[in-house]
Order: C-alpha cells, then structure tokens, then sequence
C-alpha cells in the first residue's frame, strides 16, 4: 500500500440492486495528479467516484483517502465533490450564493458565523465561474449549464486539495469551460490532484496526465492521456469485438504497459 | 367584560405567549420540512402524537409530556421508515398516521375520558393552559428556534444536497433525525394553540406563502416565521373577540389567517415572477448578426412611451405585443 497516494482503490467491488458494476477496481491517483476517468455510459465511472467518497459501500475490496482506510477518514474539508447532473434546486427557492458558500461548511465550526476570509473564498469561488452577478438569483431560474457551474463553485468554496469532479464540463459552453480549465490549471500547479469523469475533455484536455478507461466496471486501460476519439476504440467499447481483431489487438483485461499500443493510433 | 379586560386575565395572557411562540417556532422547522419535500411530515407526527395525548389523559399522566414523547418516538420512527424504504415508505407512513389516531381516539374511550378533553388538544383550545404548561412550551419552542436558527446552514446542506454534505463530512442522519425530533418537538408545542389536527398547516402555509415572494433560503425563514406569528397571534385574538357571540376554536382561526395571507401572497408572487422576467436584460450580441426593420409602427418609443425599456448592449428594446424594437434611425429594428 502506497502511503503517499492521495486517493487508492484496491481490488474495489460495487454492487447496486444486486448487480455487480464495479469488478475488482484498482487505483491509484498520487498527489498532483490529473486523472481523466472516461468510458461508455454504463461503465461505472460515477459509481467508482462515489465509491472513492464514500457514498456507495464497496462490497469488496477497500478505499483509502490520504493513506487513511475511508471508515476512518475525517478529513473532509480537503475533498471537493462536484456531482454528475444533480439539480440545484429543492423544495424552498435557495439563492446561488448560499448553494456556494454550503461548500464552505467543511471549513466552518458549529454555531459559528461566517468569517471575512470564509466570504471572500466564496466570493472568488462565485467570480470564477462567473456568476458573481447572479449570486442573489434563486439557483433554479438558472439554466442547466449554469447550475453545473454553481456546483463546481460550491465544491472550490471549501478550497480542497483532492478534486473528484463528476462531468463538470457536461452542458457548460465552451468559453466557460476554457474558465474551467484554467482554474483547474491553476488549482493544479498549486499541487491540487484531481480526478475528472468526462466524455468530451475539450479544454482540459491538455491538463490531463493520465487517462482511465472503464469498461463494464473494470479498468480497460490505464496509461497516458487519450485523445477523445481513441476512448470509443471498438475494443474499448463493446466487449464481444476483440476476437475478431485478436492478432493485433491487446485483450482489454491484460495489463497494458506505459506505452500502449492502440488501433487507429496516428503517429 | 371589555377587551383590555380580557387582555389582562392571566390565561389570555399566557394563551397569547403560547401562540407568539408557536408562530415563531412551527414555520422555523417547517421551511427544513418543505425543502426535503416531506411537507406532510408534521401531519403525520401530529396524527401520531393524538395517542400520546390520550395516553396522557387516561393515565393521569401530564398530556403534555406523553405527546412530547410518543411524537418524538413517532417522528423518529417516521425517519428511520423514510430512510429504509424507498418503495413503499409512503404506505408504511399512512399506517402509523391512521395508527395513531385511531389508537388515541380508542385509548381516551377506555380511559372513559369526555370527548371533549381530547377535543382541546385536536383543535386547541385558549382557556385551558395552565402557568407550568407554558414555561415548557416555552422552554421547548425556545430550543427549536435556537436548533433551527444556530444549525441551518448545516440543516440547509443537508437538506439541499444529502450526498454533497456526506462528503463535506456532516453526519446526515444525525441532522436527519434531529429534524424530525425538532418537528414532534414543535408539534406538542403548537397542539395547544392550533390543536393537534391543524398543527401541520401553521409549518407549511406560511412557509408556502414566503416562498411566493422570496428568492433565498434565508429570506424565506425569516418571513415565514414573520408571517406564522401573525397568523398565530391575530387568529388567537380574532378567535377571542368571536368568542364573544359563539364557541370558536383558535386553531381553525389561525389556520384561515395563514391561508388567506398565502392567497394574497400567491398573486403577487406571480407577478413579480412575470416582472423579474420581463426585466432581465437580453443577452449580449445576436441583434447585430440580422438587420430586421419592423413594418407599419405608428407608436413612438421612448422614456416613458408606456412600454417596458430593457437593456441590450449599448441601446435598449422596447417590449410590447411580443416584439423587442429597438431604434435605428427613422426606424424601429426587430431584435
Ligand atoms: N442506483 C442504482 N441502482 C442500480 N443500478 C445502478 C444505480 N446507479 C447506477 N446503476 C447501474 O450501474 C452501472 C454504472 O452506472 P454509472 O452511473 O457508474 O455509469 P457511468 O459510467 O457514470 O455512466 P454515464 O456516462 O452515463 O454517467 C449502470 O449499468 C447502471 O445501470
Ligand atoms: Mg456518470
Ligand atoms: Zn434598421
Ligand atoms: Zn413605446
Ligand atoms: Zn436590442
Ligand atoms: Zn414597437
């Protein structure tokens, strides 16, 4: 075991509704790390993030945060969580600012309030994203992408150093996107790690040091980063495909080196 | 006897402490109840707390505190319910309401009680408060506005996102089960001013009404305990001074106070909607890609032309029968 992974998977296991959808997962993501999780739909991406936080019990296997096993760990603030399509609503109307600054409660104690520097984080969060103008707007008159960007405020509010983001560029325009990335770029020379689920890395994509590929919840590939398109490889795809190509396609479930060999790699 | 009379008898006096305190305390954990979407909850917990009360009565036991525990074993119950079942958690809930009225309705018979004891507590009831049942009201609606007050950011969190808070570390289902105590809490509060039956429309309607004007979690708190005070002190006095002709009960005088404030509050709220909308300035661009001039236009705009002026870059549009025209020259162009 690894002591200086900042999050590790070993040999993890999910079941949901009696089904297995994570299969023997290992992980693991070093400080200052930029990992891209990517694969089909289905394939389990967001369930092994979830996992890695905490809100889906392994049935097998174990997780560790920081060297800490996840039964143990408590050192929330330094986690930050953006959810894949959750709405930002609820039952009563909530304004942007106060959606963003619930992400700073990892950071406050109990019956205290506000601090100056507790605001001025959540302001920088909101001017990031570039809602700053918006902050007293009820969240659900925001459209979709607008709301995805107050999520990933609300996860910058509690300034962690371990990012999991769930598709935060999904539905998100391009100019805010390439907002996103440099933010990220920033986050990450400043030591952030950060482990992306995306289908389209666009602007990211030159921040990404490594590339994930799950398939039928299990890692199909670990290696350098891909480029979009290579992550929809056949083989990566569907898994009845490989043995018409077997002699000069690597089966997806055997180790593959640092430097793997794809189909349709263009030099 | 006079009004300023009656306002100086003891009871009324403490009749109106209950009711300011209530009015304060049952919208206050009805806003965390409407944002979970569990708007239902306190009817059942008020369901539930009727055989508490009969408990009470027949054993000799103050009501009181029986309500205060049964509810809170009920709304603990209601939680844990909740939490397990996603499928047929409604139903089982159903059970426990009906339960618990049943169970109260037949345990106050066997205990040979009048109707009319148990009827106190389902309507509420002015003149029947004693001095120690108004320090614990007062003690208890204290605490639940403090938790409310002292604890929403962590309540608002979790009730917002309950996946988000795990991972920011807020132990959930301890804030989960603290709601559901504060709200049996605040029901027993309440039971003696509203009656047990209508205890559930004092923490949702006003919440429903605030939440027609306001736009953040914090203004509408603030103006739904606002409006729960003056639904629960004006009904009690309009209760009071009816009660000069006929027998009227507070409960369903409090009850219709709130609801005619919610069916004020529902059209302006929808006009303001409309007018926020309307007033939204236009996005950037666009206009400039097409040069669309608009046909026959007798009417001419400008400040104070009748029509609503909204920004748009560097000009303004003026809106009307479903156009944007903005002015270009001797012209108007459709943007
Ligand atoms: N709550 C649930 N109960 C049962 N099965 C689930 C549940 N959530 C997800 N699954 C199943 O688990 C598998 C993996 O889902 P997951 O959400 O991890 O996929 P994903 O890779 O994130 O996909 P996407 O690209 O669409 O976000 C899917 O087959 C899905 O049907
Ligand atoms: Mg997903
Ligand atoms: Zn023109
Ligand atoms: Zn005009
Ligand atoms: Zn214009
Ligand atoms: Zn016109």
């Amino acid at each position: 075991m690894t002591e200086s992974a900042a999050v590790e998977v070993r040999r993890a296991s999910v079941a949901l509704g009696g089904r297995p959808v994570l299969r023997g997962v290992d992980l693991a993501v070093v400080p200052g790390d930029f990992v891209a999780l990517m694969g089909a739909n289905g394939s389990g991406k967001s369930t092994l993030v979830r996992a890695m936080v905490g809100l889906r019990p392994l049935v097998g296997g174990e997780v560790r945060l920081f060297g800490t096993p996840l039964d143990e760990y408590d050192a929330w603030s330094r986690i930050g969580y953006v959810p894949q399509r959750a709405t930002a609503g609820s039952g009563i109307p909530a304004s942007v600012w106060e959606v963003v600054a619930a992400g700073r409660l990892t950071r406050r104690k109990l019956l205290r309030p506000l601090s100056k520097a507790d605001r001025a984080v959540i302001d920088d969060a909101l001017e990031v994203v570039g809602l700053a103008d918006r902050r007293r707007d009820a969240v659900t008159n925001l459209s979709g992408g607008q709301q995805q960007r107050v999520l990933i405020a609300r996860a910058l509010a509690g300034e962690p150093e371990l990012f999991f983001l769930d598709e935060p560029t999904a539905g998100v325009d391009l100019p805010n996107q390439q907002v996103l990335a440099d933010t990220l770029g920033r986050l990450k020379e400043r030591g952030a790690t950060i482990v992306l689920v995306a289908h389209e890395l666009g602007p990211l994509a030159p921040l990404v040091d490594r590339a994930v590929v799950l398939r039928d919840g299990r890692v199909a590939y670990d290696g350098p980063a891909l480029r979009d398109h290579e992550v929809h490889q056949p083989w990566f795809a569907e898994p009845h495909t490989h043995h018409h190509h077997h002699d000069h396609v690597p089966h997806p479930s055997t180790p593959l080196g640092t430097e793997p060999h794809l189909p349709g790699d263009r030099p | 006897m006079t009004a300023l009379q009656l306002f100086n008898e003891p009871f009324m006096q403490r009749a109106l402490i209950a009711a300011l305190l209530t009015g304060l305390a049952a919208p206050a954990i009805g806003t965390f109840l409407v944002q979970r979407r569990l708007a239902l909850m306190g009817d059942g917990i008020g369901h539930v707390a009727v055989t508490g009360v009969a408990l009470g009565l027949a054993t000799g036991a103050s009501p009181l505190w029986t309500a205060v525990l049964v509810a809170v074993l009920g709304a603990v119950l209601i939680e844990v319910i909740r939490e397990r079942g996603q499928t047929n958690g409604d139903v089982a809930l159903a059970l426990l309401f009906y339960g618990g009225l049943a169970g109260g309705i037949f345990i106050s018979g066997l205990g040979g009680q009048s109707a009319a004891a148990l009827n106190r507590y389902l309507f509420g009831s002015l003149t029947t408060i004693s001095s120690a049942d108004v320090l614990v009201t007062m003690v208890l609606a204290i605490a639940v506005v403090g938790l409310c007050v002292g604890l929403a950011p962590q309540l608002f969190a979790v009730a917002q996102d309950q996946e988000f808070a795990r991972v920011a570390g807020l132990r959930v289902r301890v804030y989960n089960v603290l709601v559901a105590v504060l709200a049996a809490v605040s029901v027993t509060v309440a039971m003696r001013t509203v009656g047990l039956l209508l205890v559930s429309a004092l923490m949702v309607v006003p919440v429903a009404t605030a939440q027609q004007l306001t736009r953040s979690f914090r203004s509408t708190i603030g103006a739904a305990m606002v409006l729960g005070t003056l639904a629960s002190v004006g009904g009690l006095v309009a209760a009071t001074f009816a009660s000069y002709e006929v027998t009227v009960a507070p409960g369903p005088t409090i009850v219709l106070l709130a609801l005619a404030c919610y069916a004020v509050a529902w059209p302006i709220g929808i006009w303001q909607r409309h007018r926020a909308r309307l007033r939204e300035p236009f996005a950037p661009g666009e206009a400039v890609v097409s040069h669309e001039a608009c046909g026959e236009h007798p009417h001419a705009h400008g400040p104070g032309c009748g029509h609503l002026a909204v920004p748009h870059d560097d000009h303004v549009d003026y809106v009307h029968d479903g156009h944007r025209h903005a002015v270009h020259g001797a012209h108007y162009d459709e943007h």
